[in-house]
Protein backbone atom coordinates (compact mmCIF):
# COMPACT_ATOMS: atom_id res chain seq x y z
CA UNK A 1 0.00 0.00 0.00
CA UNK A 2 1.56 3.47 -1.17
CA UNK A 3 1.76 5.93 1.67
CA UNK A 4 -0.37 9.03 1.44
CA UNK A 5 2.61 11.21 0.04
CA UNK A 6 3.25 9.22 -2.73
CA UNK A 7 0.04 8.99 -3.83
CA UNK A 8 -0.25 12.46 -3.62
CA UNK A 9 3.18 12.49 -5.84
CA UNK A 10 2.17 10.13 -8.37
CA UNK A 11 -1.04 11.72 -8.71
CA UNK A 12 0.44 14.84 -9.65
CA UNK A 13 2.69 12.95 -12.23
CA UNK A 14 0.55 13.55 -15.24
CA UNK A 15 2.06 11.65 -18.87
CA UNK A 16 3.95 14.17 -21.65
CA UNK A 17 1.75 15.75 -23.42
CA UNK A 18 2.38 15.51 -27.20
CA UNK A 19 2.18 19.13 -29.16
CA UNK A 20 3.95 18.88 -32.42
CA UNK A 21 7.67 18.14 -32.41
CA UNK A 22 7.29 19.26 -28.51
CA UNK A 23 6.84 16.80 -25.35
CA UNK A 24 5.32 18.55 -22.36
CA UNK A 25 5.78 17.59 -19.20
CA UNK A 26 2.73 19.95 -17.58
CA UNK A 27 -0.91 20.23 -18.68
CA UNK A 28 -0.43 23.36 -18.06
CA UNK A 29 1.18 26.16 -19.73
CA UNK A 30 1.39 29.73 -18.30
CA UNK A 31 1.68 33.60 -19.10
CA UNK A 32 4.23 35.74 -18.23
CA UNK A 33 2.11 39.18 -18.33
CA UNK A 34 0.81 41.36 -15.55
CA UNK A 35 3.11 40.28 -12.56
CA UNK A 36 4.35 42.19 -9.94
CA UNK A 37 7.61 41.88 -10.77
CA UNK A 38 9.95 39.46 -12.11
CA UNK A 39 10.69 37.41 -8.87
CA UNK A 40 7.15 37.14 -9.03
CA UNK A 41 6.97 35.55 -11.74
CA UNK A 42 9.54 32.85 -11.43
CA UNK A 43 8.16 31.74 -8.00
CA UNK A 44 4.93 31.59 -9.45
CA UNK A 45 5.90 29.26 -12.55
CA UNK A 46 8.00 27.23 -10.69
CA UNK A 47 4.91 26.29 -8.49
CA UNK A 48 3.10 26.55 -10.96
CA UNK A 49 5.09 23.12 -12.84
CA UNK A 50 4.57 24.59 -16.19
CA UNK A 51 7.49 23.88 -18.57
CA UNK A 52 6.53 26.24 -21.66
CA UNK A 53 5.24 29.64 -20.92
CA UNK A 54 3.95 32.48 -23.29
CA UNK A 55 5.69 35.65 -24.00
CA UNK A 56 4.87 38.63 -26.20
CA UNK A 57 6.97 40.70 -28.99
CA UNK A 58 7.49 44.48 -28.36
CA UNK A 59 9.15 47.20 -29.31
CA UNK A 60 12.95 47.28 -27.60
CA UNK A 61 12.40 50.58 -25.53
CA UNK A 62 14.95 52.42 -26.71
CA UNK A 63 15.27 55.59 -24.46
CA UNK A 64 14.13 54.44 -21.13
CA UNK A 65 15.06 51.46 -21.12
CA UNK A 66 14.95 50.01 -17.24
CA UNK A 67 15.11 46.92 -14.51
CA UNK A 68 15.63 43.41 -15.57
CA UNK A 69 14.33 42.41 -18.88
CA UNK A 70 11.99 39.29 -19.23
CA UNK A 71 14.78 37.58 -21.18
CA UNK A 72 17.19 37.64 -17.86
CA UNK A 73 14.31 36.82 -14.88
CA UNK A 74 13.28 33.83 -17.01
CA UNK A 75 15.41 30.18 -16.53
CA UNK A 76 15.57 29.85 -20.18
CA UNK A 77 17.56 26.84 -19.97
CA UNK A 78 14.49 24.62 -18.11
CA UNK A 79 11.88 26.58 -19.99
CA UNK A 80 10.53 26.41 -23.24
CA UNK A 81 9.20 29.44 -24.70
CA UNK A 82 6.06 29.79 -26.73
CA UNK A 83 6.07 33.63 -28.42
CA UNK A 84 2.78 34.92 -28.69
CA UNK A 85 1.32 36.85 -31.72
CA UNK A 86 -1.19 38.98 -28.59
CA UNK A 87 -2.41 42.44 -29.60
CA UNK A 88 -2.54 41.58 -33.63
CA UNK A 89 -5.98 42.41 -35.58
CA UNK A 90 -5.03 41.45 -38.93
CA UNK A 91 -3.60 37.80 -40.38
CA UNK A 92 -0.53 39.95 -42.16
CA UNK A 93 0.74 41.73 -38.66
CA UNK A 94 0.05 37.71 -37.10
CA UNK A 95 2.50 36.64 -39.60
CA UNK A 96 4.72 39.47 -39.27
CA UNK A 97 5.13 39.22 -35.13
CA UNK A 98 5.10 35.31 -35.10
CA UNK A 99 8.46 36.01 -37.61
CA UNK A 100 9.92 38.58 -35.63
CA UNK A 101 9.58 36.45 -32.54
CA UNK A 102 11.23 33.01 -34.11
CA UNK A 103 14.39 35.58 -34.98
CA UNK A 104 14.71 36.21 -31.21
CA UNK A 105 14.31 32.83 -30.13
CA UNK A 106 16.41 31.52 -32.73
CA UNK A 107 19.24 33.65 -31.17
CA UNK A 108 18.34 32.49 -27.45
CA UNK A 109 18.46 28.65 -28.77
CA UNK A 110 15.11 28.14 -27.24
CA UNK A 111 13.14 25.50 -28.80
CA UNK A 112 10.42 28.16 -28.83
CA UNK A 113 11.24 29.03 -32.89
CA UNK A 114 9.62 26.40 -34.05
CA UNK A 115 6.30 27.49 -32.49
CA UNK A 116 3.84 30.15 -32.13
CA UNK A 117 0.98 30.80 -30.09
CA UNK A 118 -1.24 32.37 -32.89
CA UNK A 119 -3.75 35.27 -31.64
CA UNK A 120 -5.93 37.25 -34.40
CA UNK A 121 -7.99 39.20 -32.42
CA UNK A 122 -11.56 41.02 -33.65
CA UNK A 123 -11.31 44.34 -31.27
CA UNK A 124 -9.47 45.24 -27.99
CA UNK A 125 -12.76 45.17 -26.24
CA UNK A 126 -14.04 41.53 -26.21
CA UNK A 127 -10.38 40.12 -26.89
CA UNK A 128 -12.55 37.69 -29.32
CA UNK A 129 -10.14 35.92 -31.59
CA UNK A 130 -11.35 36.98 -35.21
CA UNK A 131 -12.34 33.40 -37.03
CA UNK A 132 -11.30 34.69 -40.48
CA UNK A 133 -7.79 36.46 -39.86
CA UNK A 134 -6.65 33.30 -37.86
CA UNK A 135 -7.76 30.92 -40.37
CA UNK A 136 -5.69 32.71 -43.00
CA UNK A 137 -2.65 33.25 -40.92
CA UNK A 138 -3.02 29.65 -39.52
CA UNK A 139 -2.39 28.61 -43.05
CA UNK A 140 0.37 30.85 -43.83
CA UNK A 141 2.35 30.56 -41.07
CA UNK A 142 2.45 26.67 -41.45
CA UNK A 143 3.36 27.05 -44.68
CA UNK A 144 6.43 28.99 -43.43
CA UNK A 145 6.98 26.14 -41.42
CA UNK A 146 5.56 27.39 -38.03
CA UNK A 147 3.99 24.97 -35.71
CA UNK A 148 0.74 26.99 -34.89
CA UNK A 149 -1.17 26.50 -31.89
CA UNK A 150 -4.23 28.65 -32.44
CA UNK A 151 -6.10 30.59 -30.18
CA UNK A 152 -10.12 30.42 -31.39
CA UNK A 153 -13.20 30.65 -30.48
CA UNK A 154 -15.25 27.63 -29.12
CA UNK A 155 -16.70 26.80 -32.44
CA UNK A 156 -16.03 23.16 -33.38
CA UNK A 157 -16.43 23.81 -37.16
CA UNK A 158 -14.14 27.02 -36.86
CA UNK A 159 -11.33 24.31 -34.90
CA UNK A 160 -11.79 21.74 -37.62
CA UNK A 161 -10.88 24.42 -40.36
CA UNK A 162 -8.01 25.28 -38.01
CA UNK A 163 -6.82 21.85 -37.79
CA UNK A 164 -7.26 21.45 -42.04
CA UNK A 165 -5.52 24.54 -42.32
CA UNK A 166 -2.41 22.93 -41.26
CA UNK A 167 -3.07 23.39 -37.17
CA UNK A 168 -0.68 22.24 -35.02
CA UNK A 169 -2.96 22.34 -31.88
CA UNK A 170 -6.41 24.14 -31.46
CA UNK A 171 -6.64 26.48 -28.75
CA UNK A 172 -10.87 27.50 -27.77
CA UNK A 173 -10.88 29.78 -25.29
CA UNK A 174 -12.80 29.24 -22.15
CA UNK A 175 -14.13 32.54 -22.13
CA UNK A 176 -12.88 36.04 -22.75
CA UNK A 177 -8.92 36.56 -22.41
CA UNK A 178 -8.59 38.40 -18.33
CA UNK A 179 -12.27 37.50 -17.43
CA UNK A 180 -12.33 35.13 -15.20
CA UNK A 181 -15.33 33.67 -16.12
CA UNK A 182 -13.46 30.20 -16.98
CA UNK A 183 -15.39 27.65 -19.42
CA UNK A 184 -18.46 29.53 -20.08
CA UNK A 185 -19.91 27.04 -22.52
CA UNK A 186 -18.66 23.90 -21.65
CA UNK A 187 -20.78 21.63 -23.95
CA UNK A 188 -18.97 23.86 -26.71
CA UNK A 189 -16.11 22.42 -25.99
CA UNK A 190 -17.12 19.36 -25.60
CA UNK A 191 -18.68 19.40 -28.95
CA UNK A 192 -15.13 20.87 -30.36
CA UNK A 193 -13.47 17.88 -28.70
CA UNK A 194 -15.63 15.30 -30.28
CA UNK A 195 -15.08 16.75 -33.54
CA UNK A 196 -11.32 17.00 -33.09
CA UNK A 197 -10.80 14.15 -31.48
CA UNK A 198 -13.22 11.23 -31.91
CA UNK A 199 -12.51 9.14 -35.28
CA UNK A 200 -15.79 8.34 -36.29
CA UNK A 201 -16.36 12.44 -36.54
CA UNK A 202 -13.12 12.33 -38.82
CA UNK A 203 -10.67 13.16 -35.85
CA UNK A 204 -7.66 12.13 -34.31
CA UNK A 205 -7.29 11.16 -30.28
CA UNK A 206 -4.11 12.45 -30.16
CA UNK A 207 -4.74 15.68 -31.97
CA UNK A 208 -4.13 18.23 -28.90
CA UNK A 209 -6.60 20.60 -27.95
CA UNK A 210 -5.31 22.91 -25.04
CA UNK A 211 -8.17 25.29 -23.67
CA UNK A 212 -6.63 28.81 -23.82
CA UNK A 213 -8.02 32.09 -21.20
CA UNK A 214 -11.13 33.11 -18.86
CA UNK A 215 -9.64 30.73 -16.35
CA UNK A 216 -10.18 32.55 -12.86
CA UNK A 217 -10.04 29.73 -10.42
CA UNK A 218 -8.48 26.24 -10.09
CA UNK A 219 -12.26 24.60 -10.55
CA UNK A 220 -12.06 26.29 -14.03
CA UNK A 221 -9.08 24.28 -15.15
CA UNK A 222 -10.24 20.89 -13.73
CA UNK A 223 -13.23 21.36 -15.29
CA UNK A 224 -11.55 21.93 -18.96
CA UNK A 225 -9.44 18.96 -18.69
CA UNK A 226 -12.39 16.83 -17.16
CA UNK A 227 -14.22 17.52 -20.97
CA UNK A 228 -11.18 15.85 -22.25
CA UNK A 229 -8.92 19.26 -23.06
CA UNK A 230 -5.31 18.01 -23.23
CA UNK A 231 -4.02 20.84 -21.35
CA UNK A 232 -4.72 25.02 -19.89
CA UNK A 233 -3.22 27.58 -20.78
CA UNK A 234 -3.78 30.49 -18.08
CA UNK A 235 -1.61 33.84 -16.84
CA UNK A 236 -4.03 36.25 -15.34
CA UNK A 237 -5.43 33.44 -12.79
CA UNK A 238 -2.66 33.32 -11.54
CA UNK A 239 -0.77 36.52 -12.24
CA UNK A 240 -3.58 38.69 -10.46
CA UNK A 241 -4.19 36.40 -7.89
CA UNK A 242 -3.67 37.72 -4.37
CA UNK A 243 -0.99 35.37 -3.94
CA UNK A 244 0.22 34.58 -7.19
CA UNK A 245 2.75 31.63 -5.53
CA UNK A 246 -0.25 29.44 -4.23
CA UNK A 247 -2.49 30.13 -7.17
CA UNK A 248 -0.12 28.78 -9.21
CA UNK A 249 0.50 25.35 -7.06
CA UNK A 250 -3.52 24.88 -6.80
CA UNK A 251 -3.80 25.32 -10.42
CA UNK A 252 -1.26 22.36 -10.84
CA UNK A 253 -3.28 20.51 -8.40
CA UNK A 254 -6.57 20.83 -10.30
CA UNK A 255 -4.81 19.94 -13.67
CA UNK A 256 -3.96 17.02 -12.07
CA UNK A 257 -7.49 16.14 -10.78
CA UNK A 258 -8.68 16.81 -13.76
CA UNK A 259 -6.89 14.89 -15.95
CA UNK A 260 -7.38 12.25 -13.70
CA UNK A 261 -10.90 12.49 -13.40
CA UNK A 262 -11.51 12.37 -17.22
CA UNK A 263 -9.70 8.81 -17.35
CA UNK A 264 -11.42 7.32 -14.25
CA UNK A 265 -14.65 6.91 -15.91
CA UNK A 266 -17.49 9.48 -13.99
CA UNK A 267 -20.56 7.51 -12.97
CA UNK A 268 -23.71 8.36 -14.76
CA UNK A 269 -25.66 11.55 -14.06
CA UNK A 270 -29.48 10.58 -12.89
CA UNK A 271 -32.09 12.68 -12.28
CA UNK A 272 -32.94 11.03 -9.14
CA UNK A 273 -31.20 9.48 -6.39
CA UNK A 274 -29.27 6.20 -5.63
CA UNK A 275 -28.61 5.00 -1.79
CA UNK A 276 -24.63 3.94 -0.93
CA UNK A 277 -25.95 2.02 2.00
CA UNK A 278 -27.55 -0.68 1.70
CA UNK A 279 -31.53 -0.94 1.84
CA UNK A 280 -31.24 -4.99 2.97
CA UNK A 281 -30.57 -5.32 6.67
CA UNK A 282 -32.48 -1.83 7.25
CA UNK A 283 -35.25 -1.80 10.27
CA UNK A 284 -36.81 1.22 10.15
CA UNK A 285 -39.99 2.41 8.50
CA UNK A 286 -39.44 3.36 4.66
CA UNK A 287 -42.10 5.49 3.29
CA UNK A 288 -43.98 4.20 0.80
CA UNK A 289 -42.93 0.17 1.50
CA UNK B 1 19.68 60.45 -42.88
CA UNK B 2 16.03 60.07 -41.65
CA UNK B 3 14.56 56.91 -40.41
CA UNK B 4 11.33 55.93 -38.38
CA UNK B 5 12.49 54.08 -35.83
CA UNK B 6 10.16 52.39 -33.28
CA UNK B 7 7.62 54.75 -34.26
CA UNK B 8 10.28 58.07 -33.86
CA UNK B 9 11.57 59.99 -36.28
CA UNK B 10 15.60 59.53 -36.04
CA UNK B 11 18.90 60.96 -37.54
CA UNK B 12 21.06 57.90 -38.34
CA UNK B 13 24.16 57.84 -40.30
CA UNK B 14 23.95 57.60 -43.82
CA UNK B 15 23.75 54.23 -45.44
CA UNK B 16 23.91 52.33 -42.45
CA UNK B 17 23.69 48.93 -41.62
CA UNK B 18 20.83 47.83 -39.35
CA UNK B 19 24.02 46.30 -37.46
CA UNK B 20 25.52 49.23 -36.68
CA UNK B 21 22.03 51.08 -35.97
CA UNK B 22 21.61 48.58 -33.19
CA UNK B 23 25.14 49.49 -32.25
CA UNK B 24 23.99 53.32 -32.19
CA UNK B 25 21.27 52.49 -29.67
CA UNK B 26 22.83 50.01 -27.77
CA UNK B 27 21.09 46.85 -28.67
CA UNK B 28 23.54 44.92 -30.34
CA UNK B 29 24.54 42.70 -27.80
CA UNK B 30 20.97 42.02 -26.61
CA UNK B 31 18.36 39.20 -28.35
CA UNK B 32 16.43 41.43 -30.30
CA UNK B 33 14.87 41.38 -33.58
CA UNK B 34 14.28 44.04 -36.40
CA UNK B 35 12.16 44.74 -39.00
CA UNK B 36 12.39 47.25 -42.15
CA UNK B 37 9.53 48.40 -43.93
CA UNK B 38 7.15 45.48 -42.43
CA UNK B 39 9.69 42.57 -43.58
CA UNK B 40 11.80 40.76 -40.61
CA UNK B 41 15.45 41.26 -41.37
CA UNK B 42 16.94 38.11 -40.16
CA UNK B 43 19.70 38.34 -37.35
CA UNK B 44 22.50 36.84 -39.78
CA UNK B 45 21.42 39.82 -42.46
CA UNK B 46 21.88 42.87 -39.83
CA UNK B 47 25.62 43.11 -40.83
CA UNK B 48 24.51 43.60 -44.72
CA UNK B 49 21.38 44.58 -44.78
CA UNK B 50 21.66 48.89 -46.02
CA UNK B 51 19.56 51.56 -44.60
CA UNK B 52 18.10 53.94 -46.68
CA UNK B 53 16.14 57.04 -46.19
CA UNK B 54 12.30 57.49 -44.73
CA UNK B 55 12.92 53.57 -43.76
CA UNK B 56 10.25 52.63 -41.15
CA UNK B 57 12.56 50.24 -38.59
CA UNK B 58 11.14 47.94 -35.92
CA UNK B 59 13.70 46.90 -33.17
CA UNK B 60 11.89 44.08 -30.94
CA UNK B 61 12.61 41.82 -27.87
CA UNK B 62 10.52 39.50 -25.63
CA UNK B 63 8.37 40.51 -23.23
CA UNK B 64 5.62 39.46 -20.61
CA UNK B 65 2.20 37.93 -22.18
CA UNK B 66 -0.13 35.61 -22.17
Amino acid sequence: MASIETCETSAIRIPPLRVGSFSLQSRLIVGTGKYRDPEQMVVAIEASGADVVTVAVRRERLVDAQGRSLLEALPLDRLTILPNTAGCFTAEDAVRVARLGRDVLEQLGNAGARWVKLEVLGDKATLMPDPVGTLQACAELTKDGFEVLCYSSDDAMLARRLRDAGATSVMPAGSPIGSGRGVANPEAIAVLLQVLKDPTQGGQSDFPVIVDAGVGVPSDVTLAMELGADGVLLNTGIAHATDPHRMAHAMKLACAAGYWGARSGRIPRKLLGSASSPWSGSFVHIPGE
Amino acid sequence: MKVVLNGEVRVVQSSGTVQELLHEVGRDTVPCAVEVNCNLVPKKQHGVHQLHEGDRIEVVTLVGGG
